[in-house]
């Protein structure tokens, strides 16, 4: 911004003459130099200087209202009205000015101020849960939603819990289709849980009947890690014990919760199969509306009526009580309801297949 | 179990156009799990044809071989050659060279004419060879897929058969059969027979299903067969290890004959290797009846047959050709000179049949699943015959399926079958089920007709008899898998359909919601993440040497662990006693993986044994244990606490445009424990760790006000990072997480919170190096009084300006009244008591 000198004297000019008091076109003329030098002011700094050159104490118009007390008493009504009305336009437009100059300042300083906001780097990053644990807590709230209770019991398992009270005859062949981990010594007949229904015991035993919980958790199979399988793997299963349950109940149970999981359009089928401690049993699939290559029915696990036997281990009686119960594996229900290829990245621990997911799932 | 459909169709209903899908997707509906599909066509397809062997000629090469030259017609004699593939010849002779030597003129052969292909994409076309162009190829079982025969090729006249040249060999040999595989759950045993499958087809499909073992008449014996005797004392459960054996005799067989390729064909598309015809025969009735046979060797056998547990010592050389040691408990078939079979596993090889067995002893037995599955167990020996007694034959059908063998061995080895038959064992009691008519109703939540009820019974082939009482239902001999009425229930339920089943979402009573120690895992869990930290799942399953070094804090010290009777890998074949070492092998991955800042965590349970490990023996099913038998069952269970640890290592984040990154160090795992314990609410006690795992100098030892030991933090030990390919410096913390989640306060008591002014002091100290700043920072807090509402070490100095030896440390201490201002009189006071406090216990000198 180039300067304009102000035609009557700037900053810069010689000094000017300082006006009589009384003398009306000169202290005009004073008043015209001043609000020509503010006008012409284009910066603070400028402003500083017209407001010295006309205003400071040293100003023409300061020095002519510092004559106005010599001068008589008649002299000095005139010369006061003149000289107030004249130093109040200056001080006037000097505060206009200011205000105008100081916001044109304050905004020249913000945009100065500006940054590139696309380079900030994280500062605070959050990790990220497993999604087999998310997963496992959205199971959870969901039953917990409909009063039911979550149960959790031990991993290393005596092999009546795992078995013999789940109705597994000790040389019945659904015994060798678990793929059981022994402990050693084998009179221990301690086992690695093959599914959580052991838990389904204890809740029997400990709790007061009707019983109706959900015990998510780690199991264990003999089975080589690959693409569809892992030696290590979660469940949930449900039980439900009460007078009069019927399968029809569990087909409903079932249905509330495939909905929930996997959206409105979700529905349930049953296919016929056997379990020990089921009687009868199916076999549960899921249609699935948002699978991958298209809605499609997918096995998702088991369930059946509760074995009258398994009952009994848990002295329930038979004839007073009946129950339900299912159970599906976790990884199958991440791998098919978030489109993993690969059950190994689940189990490798690959930071990137946890932070993909991040908290929710 | 692999269905034939062709074998399906003699037997059920099934549409001629029916595929294999169509088919499982019937047998879905009842219960049956569909495992694939099994096309002939899939791997091999025509022009495959019956041709005659016009003339052959024997040409010896320079290799030492003699191929054949042959002239075969493809088309009859007047017909025209309508097939135009190249190499095919307009005459309907083609040209083949042929190196099988089985075969003379004027024999009827398969020609896999020029255009054909056969498994493993083996393409035929006419092709130079030997000096001649061959157009085509004559064809062996094992070329077609249909067996393992390579004897030579396949001659159609041997094998009884005289069809028209030209004539459409696939059909012959039945390469357009398709089967249906099919998973049979362990209850329904009798789905593992052509048998089984019809019926339930039949059910499925509401069709007519026609009994094969209906379909033998079994003829009256003229007298006792072969001498056998029962003699098992010692079953399991009361029940003894053979209840019926049936012995037949055919002689004069001519076990070098063929298998005919419709037996061949369906033998190979149920999945059996073609062996021998005798063989063949056996197991195309087992397929067929579900009754696994043995042939013997008549005039090998010596003596009498005996069945009865092994004696001590006893030895048997398998079909498998194994030597097996025999035990007394295994159930064996033995005549004079010891065992010739292990009961309903495998037979001996002494008296097996072979290509050359003139005279046959056929067994039809019924043997205790539960004395089969233990011996099949015990000498890992898996075969057809077990897996069927384990799951259970029916006891009716020994007879029939013994006719059934005599017949085929009659039609098709030229036997004669002797008119004598041996039938040992006593019928068991048939079971009797009691169902009350409303039962299944009530169960199921369907309203089933009296109809649909009795209707499905007696489909199943039960007799039912209404009594006062309800239905007395007898289930059929097939079905040892019926036994209480739910099982009953369930025949209702699937054969009506369980699509009939409504759905009615039942009301579970008021819950608790999630426990408090539930809530605290998560909110822990939670917590580390929103930290940035990143949850991983890794295996328990770890090595004795890891355990050694993480599960004490003294090299050397006997590590009590859980161990694996048959893991995966016998390196790691012990449950983790710490949840470190499967942490650091994650994080090891990760780093191999090119991440080199990390922050993990994981939580699981450790197993840690106890004095007992497991109970000598186990109750019984189908009761409920008394209470000290329980406790017991829970007093052998190892300890399994929950763990949460962390590993991290690098810096706490990237470096950035504005970032700083910090690398991890000792005192980043000290402040992960020391999150987890805010999340909770709990004090953490931190003192100066040692453990073998860890940088002897830089562990934090973590406890609890109480004194109760719940952890470790720290760098861990420098030679375990180098020797485990972790970086240099990487650290990790692990805590008993239960015991911390037991330590938090249940109830929180609100504390007042004074508005009076703080009053701020600083107070530097000089002591010995070797002072830890947290004691003297309890020291000066116990020493300060109430006034003191905290204080805070905020610098630590040792170099210039201190004494050698010596080290200076900064704490800022706050003062605050409950009930006025204070004077600094009062807060110099206390801090002068803190400062005397702290001077009297370590010597410290105010600086």
């Amino acid at each position: 911004m180039s300067e304009a000198t102000p035609p009557n004297g700037g900053p810069g000019g010689t000094a000017p003459s300082v006006p009589h008091p009384t003398d009306e076109a000169a202290v005009q003329a004073a008043v015209d130099a001043a609000l020509s030098a503010i006008e012409a002011a284009t910066d603070l700094d400028m402003l500083k200087q017209a407001r010295l050159a006309h205003s400071g104490e040293k100003s023409p118009l300061a020095l002519a209202n510092r004559e106005i007390g010599r001068l008589d008493k008649t002299e000095k009504a005139t010369a006061g009205k003149l000289m107030g009305g004249a130093r109040g336009r200056v001080n006037k437009a000097l505060a206009a000015r200011t205000m105008v100059l100081e916001e044109e300042d304050a905004a020249r300083i913000l945009i100065e101020e500006a940054v590139d906001v696309t380079a900030a780097a994280h500062r605070r990053r959050a990790g990220a849960r497993h999604p087999l644990s998310t997963l496992q807590e959205r199971v959870s709230d969901i039953f917990v939603g409909m009063g039911w209770e979550i149960a959790e019991g031990p991993e290393v398992e005596s092999e009546w819990f795992n078995f013999d009270a789940l109705n597994f005859a000790p040389d019945h062949p659904a015994r060798d289709m678990q793929d059981t981990f022994f402990i050693e010594p084998a009179e221990s007949h301690l086992v690695m849980r093959t599914h959580t229904s052991p838990v389904q015991i204890r809740s029997m035993l400990e709790r007061d009947l009707p019983v109706y919980v959900l015990c998510p958790g780690k199991t264990f199979r003999t089975d080589e890690l690959d693409a569809t399988h892992t030696p290590v793997f979660h469940q949930f299963e449900g039980l439900a014990v009460d007078k009069g349950l019927t399968m029809a109940d569990l087909r409903g149970t079932l249905e509330h919760f495939a909905r929930q999981m996997f959206g409105p359009d979700a529905a349930i089928r049953l296919r016929p199969n056997f379990f020990p401690f089921t009687e009868p049993s199916a076999e549960l699939d899921i249609f699935h509306p948002g699978a991958k290559g298209g809605p499609a029915w997918i096995e998702w696990g088991g369930c059946g009526m509760v074995h009258p036997n398994v009952l009994r281990a848990a002295g329930i009686d038979p004839e007073e009580y009946s129950g339900f119960a299912f159970g599906m594996g976790i990884e199958r229900t991440l791998m098919f309801r978030n489109d993993v290829p690969d059950m190994r990245d689940m189990i490798e621990g690959d930071i990137r297949f946890s932070e993909h997911f991040g908290m929710e799932i | 179990m692999r269905i034939p459909l062709s074998w399906l169709r003699e037997y059920a209903q099934v549409p001629a156009d029916a595929t294999a899908e169509d088919v499982m997707a019937d047998l879905v509906r009842v219960g049956l799990e569909e495992e694939d599909v099994h096309r002939p066509t899939d791997s091999i397809s025509g022009p495959i044809v019956v041709g005659r062997v016009e003339s052959l000629v024997k040409e010896p090469q320079t290799n030492g071989k003699t191929i054949n030259w042959c002239q075969v017609r493809v088309v009859p004699e007047g017909a025209t050659q309508d097939l135009t593939h190249d190499g095919i010849d307009p005459s309907g002779v083609q040209g083949i060279v042929c190196g099988a030597h089985n075969f003379v003129e004027g024999d009827k052969v398969v020609v896999t004419l020029p255009g054909a292909v056969l498994p493993g994409d083996f393409a035929i076309s006419a092709r130079k060879t030997y000096g001649h162009v061959s157009a085509g190829m004559i064809a062996s079982s094992r070329e077609l897929g249909i067996g393992d025969d390579h004897d030579g090729i396949i001659v159609l006249s041997r094998l009884g058969l005289d069809p028209e040249i030209g004539s459409d060999a696939m059909e012959l040999l039945g390469l357009y059969d398709q089967a249906a595989e099919i998973n049979v759950t362990p209850d329904r045993s009798y789905c593992f027979s052509i048998r089984g499958v019809a019926r339930e087809y039949a059910h499925a499909t509401h069709t007519t299903f026609t009994d094969p073992a209906a379909g033998v008449t079994v003829p009256a014996a003229t007298g006792p067969g072969y001498p056998v005797r029962i003699a098992d004392d010692a079953g399991a459960y009361a029940a003894p290890g053979c209840d019926r054996f049936v012995a037949r005799t055919v002689t004069g067989v001519d076990a070098s004959r063929p298998t005919p390729p419709w037996m061949a064909s369906r033998l190979t598309l149920a999945g059996m290797r073609t062996i021998s015809l005798i063989v063949d025969i056996s197991n195309y009735v087992m397929l067929e009846l579900g009754q696994p046979l043995h042939f013997y060797d008549a005039d090998v056998l010596r003596g009498d047959i005996v069945v009865r547990r092994a004696t001590a010592g006893e030895r048997l050389r398998t079909l498998d050709d194994k030597q097996r040691e025999l035990d007394p408990q295994d159930v064996v078939i033995a005549d004079d000179r010891g065992a010739i079979g292990i009961a309903g596993v495998m037979g001996g090889t002494e008296t097996e049949v072979s290509t050359s067995t003139a005279n046959v002893l056929i067994e039809a037995a019924h043997f205790s699943p539960v004395a089969v599955a233990r011996s099949r167990r015990r000498h890992r020996l898996p075969s057809e015959a077990s897996k069927r007694f384990e799951r259970g034959v029916d006891w009716e059908v020994a007879d029939e399926a013994a006719q059934r063998a005599v017949e085929l061995l009659v039609e098709l080895a030229g036997g004669t079958a002797e008119d004598t038959a041996t039938d040992e064992g006593a019928r068991p009691e048939p079971r009797i089920i009691d169902l009350p008519e409303d039962f299944a109703s009530k169960l199921i939540g369907v309203d089933y007709t009296p109809e649909q009820v009795t209707g499905t019974l007696r489909d199943l082939g039960a007799t039912v008899e209404q009594t006062t009482a309800g239905l007395r239902v007898t289930a059929p001999s097939w079905r040892p898998d019926l036994r209480i009425r739910e099982d009953l229930v369930e025949e209702i339920a699937r054969l009506v359909g369980y699509e009939e089943i409504p759905s009615t979402l039942p009301v579970a009573p008021p819950g608790r919601g999630l426990t408090r120690t539930q809530q605290q895992r998560r909110r822990v869990l939670q917590g580390l993440a929103d930290a940035g930290l990143t949850e991983v799942l890794s295996y328990p399953f770890v090595s004795l040497a890891q355990n050694q070094t993480f599960g004490a804090a003294t090299a050397g010290t006997e590590v009590a662990a859980v161990k694996l009777a048959n893991p995966i890998s016998t390196e790691f074949g012990f449950l983790r006693t710490s949840i470190l070492p499967g942490l650091l092998e994650t994080a090891r991955r990760n780093h191999s993986r090119g991440f080199r800042d990390l922050a993990l965590y994981e939580a699981g349970l450790v197993y840690l044994p106890g004095e007992t490990l497991g109970t000598a023996t186990i109750p019984p099913l189908g009761e409920r244990p008394a209470d000290d038998v329980l406790d017991a069952l829970d007093a052998g269970l190892p300890e399994q606490p929950q763990h949460i640890g962390a590993v991290l290592f690098g810096n706490d984040a990237a470096p950035g445009v504005g970032v700083e990154p910090r690398a991890h160090d000792w005192a980043s795992a000290l402040d992960v424990a020391r999150l987890v314990a805010d999340i909770l609410g709990v004090e953490l006690v931190v003192s100066q760790g040692m453990h073998q795992a860890f940088h002897p100098g830089r562990t934090a030892r973590l406890s609890l006000r109480t004194g109760e030991y719940v952890g470790i933090a720290g760098e861990l030990h420098p030679r375990l990072l180098a020797s485990s390919d972790l970086p240099a410096r990487t650290v990790a913390m692990e805590l008993d997480a239960d015991t911390l989640f037991a330590a938090a306060a249940d109830l929180v008591v609100a504390r007042a919170i004074s508005t009076y002014p703080l009053s701020t002091q600083d107070v530097a100290l000089v002591v010995d190096r070797d002072v830890v700043a947290g004691d003297v920072l309890e020291t000066l807090r116990l020493g300060a009084g109430e006034l003191l509402e905290d204080v805070a070490l905020f610098d630590a100095y040792q170099g210039p300006g201190i004494e050698e030896g010596k080290k200076s440390l900064a704490f800022g201490l706050r003062f605050r009244a409950e009930d006025r201002t204070l004077t600094a009189d009062e807060a110099s006071a206390s801090r002068a008591a803190a400062v005397a406090a702290a001077a009297e216990k370590f010597g410290a000198v105010q600086r």
